[in-house]
């Protein structure tokens, strides 16, 4: 069965092409999506939103990105139920089209980070993490300046009550670790429905031996079932 | 018309920058008088609104829709002829 993968690209996105030879690698079949399109294919089955800078993170991450022409129909068609991931500066414009709750602020340390980080997978009752169990540890690399998720406690409290909280960033032996001052040490999460999932690690820069890890592999293999 | 929009962190969200130049702050030798520092980002809009009600009634849509994330900035506006 073919799976059609919907990159989006902003001026400033750079990891669509990992992006895509991560997905195409593993089965499916992908289509770059230049913003100034104003129509998904009627078959897509998941929206990537590829990481990057898109319109060079002026005013705020992802903030510009949002009111491009596609964002419109990404918002009407995750409405409608379809699946949706964000990587990275994805998971910042997410959440500045308010498809994702909370906010993506300026790394605690002000450092822009970009290193291995493990994640232990907290809730696998999803489509997105499903063929994980719950702890698992991942080794996946981050790279970003703004990847530290707030939300206010009672956002937070939803989150949890409703299972939204996808990976956490820990040690090797899955101790909270955090490397960016995430409230709760987040790195991914969904939304209520849980077709639209987020996280700032790069799960495509994690899938050959050569590139540190391949921890990533199984991830983006479960998004193609 | 001219709109000034000053968006900072709300309260409550810690200000990473604003601690850092505090920091910066205190060792140029400023920590008796320094009590707070916050880091924020201004933006100055030059408007065709013919008086102050209409300009800030548009600066505010402005700053509500893109300027500032009100999930965790609060802004402020002002506006001079």
């Amino acid at each position: 069965m073919s799976f059609n993968v919907s990159i989006l690209q902003f001026p400033g996105t750079n990891c669509d092409a990992d992006t895509e030879y991560a997905f195409k690698k593993y089965g499916a079949n992908t289509k770059i999506l230049w913003h100034k399109e104003t129509k998904l294919s009627a078959n897509t089955d998941l929206i990537v939103v590829a990481g990057g800078f898109s319109y060079g993170d002026y005013l705020r991450s992802g903030a510009i990105a949002r009111f491009s022409p596609i964002m419109s129909e990404v918002i009407k068609f995750a409405n409608s139920g379809g699946n949706i991931l964000g990587i990275c500066n994805g998971f910042q414009i997410l959440t500045e089209s308010h498809l994702l709750p909370g906010a993506l602020k300026r790394n605690n340390n002000l450092h822009f980070i970009s290193k291995y980080h493990y994640l232990s997978v907290t809730n696998n009752t999803n489509k997105f993490l499903k063929e994980f169990n719950n702890g698992d540890i991942l080794n996946i690399p981050i790279a970003h300046h703004d990847g530290n998720f707030y939300i206010d406690d009672d956002g937070l409290k939803e989150l949890k009550d409703n299972e939204q909280i996808l990976l956490q960033y820990v040690d090797k032996s899955g101790n909270i670790s955090n490397p960016n001052g995430s409230v709760d040490s987040i790195a991914g999460i969904t939304n209520r429905a849980k077709n639209i999932f987020a996280l700032m690690p790069h799960p495509e820069r994690a899938i050959e031996s050569s590139l540190g890890s391949e921890d990533g592999i199984k991830m983006i293999e479960a998004f193609l079932k | 018309m001219i709109a000034i929009v000053n968006i900072y962190l709300k309260s409550g969200v810690l200000d990473s920058q604003g601690k850092a130049v505090h920091h910066a702050l205190d060792s140029l030798g400023f920590s008796d008088i320094l009590e707070d520092v916050r880091v924020g980002r201004q933006v100055i809009l030059k408007l065709k609104s013919q008086n102050d009600d209409e300009a800030r009634v548009e600066a505010e849509h402005m700053a509500k829709k893109l300027l500032a994330n009100t999930v965790i900035e609060d802004y402020k506006i002002e506006i001079l002829q």
